[in-house]
């Protein structure tokens, strides 16, 4: 098990480097610079130009400035943006928390969906029900996210008057942050409405951002479970008179998941570049906005500082869906 | 009255071309602590029609028949609750493949436990007493420690055994062997056999032992039943069979032994094989690879031969005069 630990963390490392790189060249290779789009539409000298982008040490070669970029991130320092000055790190960690309680609520919502819906249809093969599951899914999974966002909106906000359309919470409470989670810190601010302001702020962009992979999940949760449901053990466990819940949702099941749990794993890098268009669609205050204005301004320490964190987080939770393996199956545990 | 009492046993698959029927017009009764062998080639029907008895067959199979009793219980019409009361409990199934017959994501000891606790009521601490005491009884060494094993720590041998523990774990009447031994290596597969038939004798369960393997036949059967394409072409008892085989394909499985061979000679093998959904014949199924066809096998159906020529299912049955 140690050494399947290490094993997967060696191969972070050069997984890592590639993201730096990546994060770095991307920003670079969009048409405008900071300076310039700082200046505006008046625009500025070619001397006053060239002096600001040496200012920032943007006139040095690529491969300077790259070395400099990861010399620093290695100690830990991503840079100051250019349009706030403060430090990239301190501004993503501000906003995360906005985004990381979207991004949990959303991928909650896909599995405690997205696994029954995929078991029962696997069980239940060939039925209305199956095929209800098979196009429902793959409508959600075909929907553009900003216009499935917008339907309910319409729906539930505009006609229905159920949610509120914007932010995370009414205007009306304050508190200050404890957790960066609404839903927890609203808990604790003791303040009467304030968690159901919170909750009703959530459900649309949960539901949004979690419908692909929701629809992934039950597909591959389906597909998994089709397939293991023809082994030879679950027919043992037939044998053995055990009711059809068990032998479904114990014998097959546990074979079944380690294919979704690796599909979830990969969803999540799915879901943070959902959360940006999510994010903006619904104004909801995480990385994602944050990082869209950052490459519009083309702040170049935020977009490679912001990227390369959301690549991190990423990375950190397939390393953990990777670890889950080993609890999941004991071959994988004892090294075979 | 029998403990199993099969009659006219048809076992139909819905395909994307229309029905395959796999066995057809089975009869088969088997008294209590009796080892009968179901033997023939691969596609012969045997594991269908054993799979159809303990309610195994996919959701695509048509399964009839005109009697199909457990123990006076009929099974066409057993509620799905009074059915799992008797799988895995009074009639057990072990299989053809014990290395993926075994749950690779649990212990033996939690899928041998599984059953006495589901079964017998037994509590955790007595099942895993009871657990301790099965796995001794079918000869895996050092049972308590093995209880924690996974099944891919086990070999091959071992995890037949473990199949068989989980088998008899509830005392069955009946259990179904389904090529027990294929999967195996020679020298494991006496010892299986061995371990079967002791188990057999010592609890007075029946067995049905399905094989293709004359050879194993010869060793524990007490009564055989030769199946081809689906039919039952002879059944007679184990002395009877072996030296007056009534059917041409039964003849032909005996004259297959490498021990019948004729010194020099090539070793005799059956022509072709058994026929699959598009290609069934016309007349009697055996007869495009039968030395002995004429027209008449060509375009009659044969009807079974008295108890005197074991009833095969054959116009011209040898030491026969019809």
């Amino acid at each position: 098990m140690l050494r399947f630990f290490l094993s997967r963390i060696a191969v972070l490392i050069p997984t890592f480097l590639g993201v730096t790189l990546v994060a770095f060249l991307f920003i670079r290779l969009l048409p405008g610079d900071p300076v310039e789009m700082m200046a505006g539409e008046r625009g500025t000298s070619p001397e006053r130009h060239a002096e600001l982008m040496a200012r920032f040490g943007f006139d040095r070669p690529w491969w300077e400035q790259y070395a400099s970029f990861l010399g620093n991130v290695l100690q830990g320092d991503l840079g100051n943006s250019i349009v706030t000055k403060a430090p990239v790190l301190s501004e993503f960690l501000t906003l995360f928390p906005a985004t990381l309680e979207l991004s949990i609520c959303a991928i909650l919502f896909a599995i405690l969906f997205g696994l029954p819906a995929g078991v029962l249809a696997a069980s239940r093969r060939g039925t209305i029900f199956d095929h209800g599951v098979m196009a429902a899914t793959l409508t959600g999974y075909s929907m553009p996210i900003f216009w499935w966002g917008l339907l309910l909106i319409i729906l539930f906000s505009g006609i229905l008057g159920w949610t509120p359309v914007s932010g995370r919470i009414d205007l009306l409470y304050f508190f200050e942050p404890v957790t960066g989670f609404m839903l927890i810190d609203s808990l604790l601010s003791d303040q009467d409405g304030a968690f159901m302001s919170a909750f009703s702020h959530l459900v649309l962009p949960t539901i949004v951002l979690g419908t692909i992979p929701l629809a992934v999940i039950a597909r591959q949760t389906r597909s998994a479970m089709l397939e293991v449901l023809s082994e030879d053990y679950v027919r043992t466990a037939r044998a053995k008179g055990l009711p059809t819940r068990r032998v479904v949702g114990l014998h097959a099941f546990r074979n079944a998941l380690i294919p979704v749990v690796t599909t979830i794993g990969l969803q999540t890098g799915v879901l943070l570049a959902g959360a940006i268009l999510t994010e903006t669609i619904f104004s909801w205050p995480g990385v994602g906005k944050w990082l869209i204005d950052s490459i519009f301004r083309r702040d170049y320490p935020s977009v490679q500082g912001g990227l390369l964190l959301i690549a991190s987080v990423v990375m950190i939770v397939n390393l953990l869906v990777d670890l889950t393996y080993g609890l999941i199956d004991p071959r994988i545990r004892h090294g075979r | 009255m029998s403990l199993l009492e099969i009659r006219n046993l048809t076992v139909r698959f819905a395909t994307a071309s229309g029905w395959f029927t796999a066995v057809e017009g089975v009869d088969l009764s088997v008294e209590k602590g009796e080892i009968v062998a179901i033997v023939g080639e691969s596609g012969s029907g045997k594991s269908v029609s054993m799979l159809a008895v303990m309610g195994l067959l996919p959701p695509t199979a048509q399964v009839t028949a005109d009697v199909l009793a457990f123990d006076g219980k009929d099974l066409l019409t057993i509620s799905p609750a009074g059915r799992r009361a008797l799988t895995g409990a009074d009639m057990a199934m072990i299989f053809q493949e014990p290395m993926s017959s075994l749950n690779p994501c649990f212990t033996v000891g939690f899928q041998i436990e599984e059953s006495l606790r589901l079964h017998l009521g037994l509590n955790k601490r007595q099942a895993r007493d009871r657990a301790v005491e099965l796995l001794t009884q079918v000869g895996i060494p050092s049972p308590a420690q093995r209880l924690s094993a996974y099944p891919h720590q086990l070999s091959g041998g071992m995890s037949q055994r473990v199949m068989i523990a989980m088998a008899i774990a509830c005392d069955p009447r009946l259990l179904i062997a389904d090529e027990p031994t294929t999967a195996l290596d020679v020298t494991i597969q006496a010892q299986i056999l061995d371990l079967l038939v002791d188990l057999q004798e010592r609890r007075g369960m029946a067995l049905i032992l399905i094989t293709h393997a004359m050879g194993v036949v010869a060793e524990t059967a007490q009564r055989v039943v030769v199946q081809y394409a689906g039919w039952q072409v002879e059944k007679q008892d184990v002395y009877g069979l072996f030296d007056h085989p009534h059917h041409p394909y039964t003849a032909a499985l005996l004259a297959a032994l490498p021990e019948r061979a004729v010194e020099g000679a090539r070793l005799a093998s059956i022509p072709g094989v058994v026929p699959g959904q598009f290609d069934k014949p016309s007349g009697c199924l055996f007869h495009p690879r039968c030395p002995r066809a004429d027209q008449r096998c060509v375009e009659v159906r044969p009807v079974p031969a008295g108890p005197e020529l074991g009833q095969a299912v054959c116009h011209y049955p040898l030491g026969g005069t019809r």
